[in-house]
This record gives C-alpha cells, structure tokens and sequence, in this order.
C-alpha cells in the first residue's frame, strides 16, 4: 500500500494505493492522524483500493472521529464496489462522508 | 485440499491469504466472490494470531478447499490455544454513529455476513471454525 499526499486550498488529499489489511491498515491510520495535525479537512482517494478489512474501518472511523473532534471534515471518494460492500455491511456507509 | 501449518502471527497473514487466492483462482471463483472470502479469512485468522495463545506464538493449520456439489469454498480454521467459541459474541450495532462506535469488534461479523456456513467446535483440545460460501 502506498499513500500520496496531495495538498489542497483549505484541505489535504490522501491517494491510497492498494490492499488495506491488518498489516498496513496502522500505516494509513497513523498518516491519517498526521495529517488532521495540519489540515481540519481531509479527503481520502480510494480509488486504488480493492480491498479493506475491519482493520481498515478501525483507521476510517479513528479519522471520522478525529475530525469530528477537531470541527472538519473527512470525506471518503471514488469508493469501488468491494469497499462499498464492506461499507454497506459494517453501516460505514452511514458513519463516513461518501462523495 | 490444501492443508497450510503455520505460526500464527501477522506475519504469515499473506501466505494464508495467497494460498486461497492461488486455490480459489485454480478453480475458477468468481472475481467478485475473491475479495470477501479473502476478508473473512482475515479476519478469522488475526484473532487466532492475536488472541488465541494469548499474544504468544502458536500454531494454526488452515484446510482450504473447493467442493462440488454445490460448488463451494470451504475453509477450516484449527489452534490449540485458549477454547473460544467467536459465534457467541453478540454482533456490533451497526446503526450507531462514529461517535457511538467502539473501535473494532466487526471482525467476526464480517465472517458471518460474508460465509453462508459458519461454524465452531472444539474437540481433542482444539479450537475448530469451519466456514463455507458457495461459488454459484
């Protein structure tokens, strides 16, 4: 898994490439956490993401959480059908911002 | 059948998961059925190598096989550690808000939405949890 930066006007973009498992899932948790240090708004690419386990909705609902803390946003786009599965089935569907 | 020893720990996650794939694509699974029997076996085999023995090594066997008959994907998921039936535990409130929500517990869920056939004994000292999805 690979994360590309991307920095925007009043936001930062994080492009996540591959597999979101129990082992880099603490890896996107962590940039996750990194970023909402310099941004209040961060938009998640997921474009590149066929597959996500409940180790990667544990770093999704830390960042929903830390941006709610923080009074921003965490949007989540370009969702592909086996993440919107996991999504659907977990209720994250409801719990994060979906673009 | 493919039959896999191993230690459990993260480690060896992926060469549980590639074995299935390989298995899975021999026998010509369908795309969209690939990404979440691979989940579910994550997440079957993270707890065993998280909780298990208790955060130490310890050894997991996996039986990996394709039936016929209805055509199917079976998977058999064995260690010796701590007796733990998973299907006991009551399943997350999946309406809550992410204020609500505790970090984690959807795993064994995961499994039984995604499985058709889940299952657990524990026999000569062994934790045993035998799951099943067709492949039609």
């Amino acid at each position: 898994m690979t994360i590309e930066e991307i920095k925007g006007e009043s936001s930062i973009q994080l492009s996540v490439d591959g597999q979101v498992d129990t082992i880099t899932a603490p890896e996107l948790q962590q940039k996750i956490l990194v970023t909402f240090q310099k941004t209040k708004n961060v938009i998640l690419d997921l474009g590149h993401v066929g597959y996500l386990s409940s180790a990667g909705l544990r770093a999704l609902l830390l960042g929903q959480k830390t941006a709610t803390s923080k009074g921003g946003t965490m949007k989540v786009i370009n969702v592909q059908p086996p993440v919107m599965q996991v999504f659907n089935m977990s209720g994250f569907s409801k719990v994060l911002t979906i673009g | 059948m493919k039959e896999l020893k191993l230690i459990a720990s993260d480690d060896t996650l992926y060469t549980v998961l590639d074995e299935i794939k390989q298995h899975l694509t021999a026998n010509n699974c369908p795309e969209e059925l690939m990404t979440p029997i691979l989940i579910a076996a994550e997440e079957v085999y993270v707890n065993i190598a998280h909780y298990a023995y208790g955060g130490k090594p310890g050894e997991a066997k996996v039986n990996i096989e394709v039936a016929p008959d209805p055509k199917r994907c079976k998977l058999v998921f064995i260690d010796k550690g701590i007796p733990y039936n998973p299907l006991e535990k009551e399943d997350p409130d999946i309406t809550l808000s992410a204020d609500e929500r505790q970090i984690g517990g959807l795993g064994i869920f995961f499994v039984k939405e995604i499985m058709d056939k889940v299952e657990y004994e524990y026999k000569d000292g062994c934790n045993i949890l035998s799951v099943e999805k067709s492949l039609q």
